[in-house]
């Protein structure tokens, strides 16, 4: 792990970071990774079939109905938008 | 003014019923001690002002004879849980101006239920950190020793309880985060199975990990708001019913202790003590405790932080700074992006986020996340096999005491250690607490120190039993 490596990590994750930063966290990384890596030494292998498997957890689905009436939550959500114009979240422009 | 030390929530019901006092005064003691204390602590980041005008609905409420769990109790609520109207920020910056448009769920059966939500507490941002330093509005100090950290991530609301300034709190617990608090600041801290209790509303982290629960003084008080939280829930489709996990046996006061891991390098002298005490204080209560191997434990940490990583990536991917939050212009779309997750996260939710998108990469998928999902379940399948034998595994809630405020913030790795006994509950599902189990004394100040219990997949009775005869409650 080095310095160019977070910094393009960090393109990927979409987070600005400074040089310095990424250089401090280039050796906090190689710590950390050095640590978690143990798993590979846990896992010889073995057929675990689909991770998770036996666990109770289904996922649940709501009908697919009854909708709220439209518009309920539309000004509260706008309020919370960093910009809008009229009923709809404004961006910049994304094709040239 | 009615001193909110020596009240529970139980007691405080029973004191309501009673015209004792009113939901009013009990809202102004808590009010009145956030003002007196919380200048030194900083457990609160908000106090609602609507809360003395909601105690005086619950008085109306109880003059007409209703009866509810919670009715007339200021409850304060972790700084990522949602009230309609209030603003929430999960202690970062990106969200600091955000306002719940919605409830969350735990907030609308605690309202249903008649609780009052006083205000919400500090927290490490987004939940990441072990000590409540990394909030984007300064720490929280341990009301104990404000030298020192009062645990984290629900740090505020460990210390808001532990001082006195609220009789209960939630916390959300995606690796420790209530129970090793609870340790820290001397209190009861319950996380359920996972799914147990529904996180629609709850600022999402570790999305297989994460579950709320109740920070307390008493087994009791858990209980009561275990019981008002619980539930499947529409509106979270990993919630799960009574019948998810059939009881496979009768509670049978057989407790299991992971030998080679409570005695493990890195757990403190006083903490190894504390346990032995705590096993024979068992002992004496008539269980049985019996040594049990975990030939997978001792990587769970691994697991954790790998899997921790990975989903907060995922998860944190929604603030780009479009649809709420903090905006931060840059040159373009794109460059929106880079400036606003920048500037509105701070340096550890920045690490985790960068070390989540390392181990998620193409090149590194297999060898770190998809291994941890395999060494997940190897341990998952290891402890529903002990607890055929066992109803309950004993072990410390933390390898320390709590820890100067300052001493472990400049190493991250040192930190996540911190969290080696509380993690395996997380990785597996099951569902565990912490109790207070006795204190270190430094400089003359009675440190507390927490053991930890943890029970199979949906059996939080066995924890509430063993929990309730270990601090001598009925």
């Amino acid at each position: 792990m080095d310095r160019e490596k977070v910094i393009a990590l960090s393109k990927l994750a979409r987070v600005d970071i400074s040089q310095e930063e990424a250089e401090n966290l280039a050796g906090e990384f190689e710590a950390i990774l050095g640590y978690v890596g143990e798993v590979k030494q846990a896992y010889k292998g073995e057929d675990m079939g689909t991770p998770q498997s036996d666990m109770a957890l289904k996922n649940i689905l709501r009908e697919d109905a009854e909708p709220h009436e439209s518009g309920l939550y539309t000004k509260n959500l706008l309020a919370q938008a960093p910009e809008t114009e009229g009923e709809y979240i404004k961006v910049k422009k994304i094709l040239g | 003014m009615i001193d909110l030390n020596s009240l529970t929530i139980s007691s405080a019901r029973e004191a309501l019923k009673a015209r004792k006092f009113s939901a009013r005064e009990l809202m102004e003691a808590s009010i009145q001690t956030i003002k007196d204390k919380d200048s030194d602590i900083h457990a609160f980041l908000e106090v609602f002002e609507d809360a003395l005008g909601l105690a005086d609905e619950a008085d109306k409420k109880i003059k007409e004879g209703v009866d509810l769990p919670l009715l007339g109790v200021p409850i304060a609520l972790k700084d990522n849980m949602l009230v309609s109207g209030h603003k929430v920020s999960a202690g970062s910056k990106i969200l600091e101006n955000f306002t719940a448009p919605i409830d969350s769920t735990a907030v609308r059966k605690l309202k249903d239920a008649g609780a009052i939500i006083i205000g919400r507490t500090n927290m490490d941002e987004f939940a990441m950190g072990s000590s409540t330093e990394n909030s984007s509005y300064g720490p929280t100090k341990n009301p104990i020793d404000p030298t020192r950290v009062p645990g984290g991530s629900s740090g505020g609301s460990a210390a808001a309880v532990a001082s006195g300034m609220v009789i209960g709190a939630l916390g959300s617990d995606t690796g420790g985060s209530i129970r090793q608090p609870a340790a820290f600041c001397g209190l009861v801290g319950l996380k359920p199975t996972y799914g147990r209790v529904s996180r629609s509303g709850l600022i999402a982290y570790g999305s297989s990990l994460d579950q709320i629960g109740p920070l307390v003084k008493t087994v009791s008080d858990a209980e009561i708001l275990y019981d008002v939280l619980k539930g499947q829930d529409p509106m979270d489709s990993t919630t799960i019913g009574d019948q998810s996990y059939p009881k496979k046996k009768d509670f049978k006061k057989i407790i299991g202790v992971p030998r080679s891991f409570v005695e493990s390098e890195g757990v403190s002298p006083e903490i190894k003590k504390n346990f032995q005490e705590t096993e024979k204080r068992f002992r004496d209560l008539g269980y049985e405790v019996r040594d049990i191997e975990l030939e997978h434990l001792r990587f769970s940490l691994s697991v954790y932080y790998i899997v921790a990583l990975a989903e907060s990536s995922s998860n944190l991917a929604r603030f780009d700074g479009v649809k709420y939050g903090l905006h931060v212009d840059g040159d373009n779309g794109i460059d929106d992006y880079f400036k606003t997750r920048g500037a509105g996260f701070g340096q550890e939710v920045r690490r985790r986020i960068i070390l989540g998108t390392y181990v998620l990469s193409s090149g590194y998928y297999d060898e770190y996340y998809n291994t941890a999902l395999k060494v997940r379940k190897l341990i998952t399948d290891e402890f529903r096999k002990v607890f055929m034998e066992v109803d309950l595994i004993l072990t410390p809630t933390t390898p320390t005491s709590a820890w100067k405020m300052g001493e472990k913030s400049t190493s991250p790795l040192e930190m996540y250690l911190e969290d080696i006994f509380t993690v395996p509950a997380n990785t597996t599902g099951c569902p565990a607490i912490s109790l207070p189990s006795g204190h270190e004394e430094i400089n003359q100040i009675k440190l507390p120190l927490g053991i930890e219990l943890t029970a199979d997949l949906g059996r939080e009775d066995n924890l509430l039993k063993a929990g309730k005869e270990f601090l001598g409650e009925k």
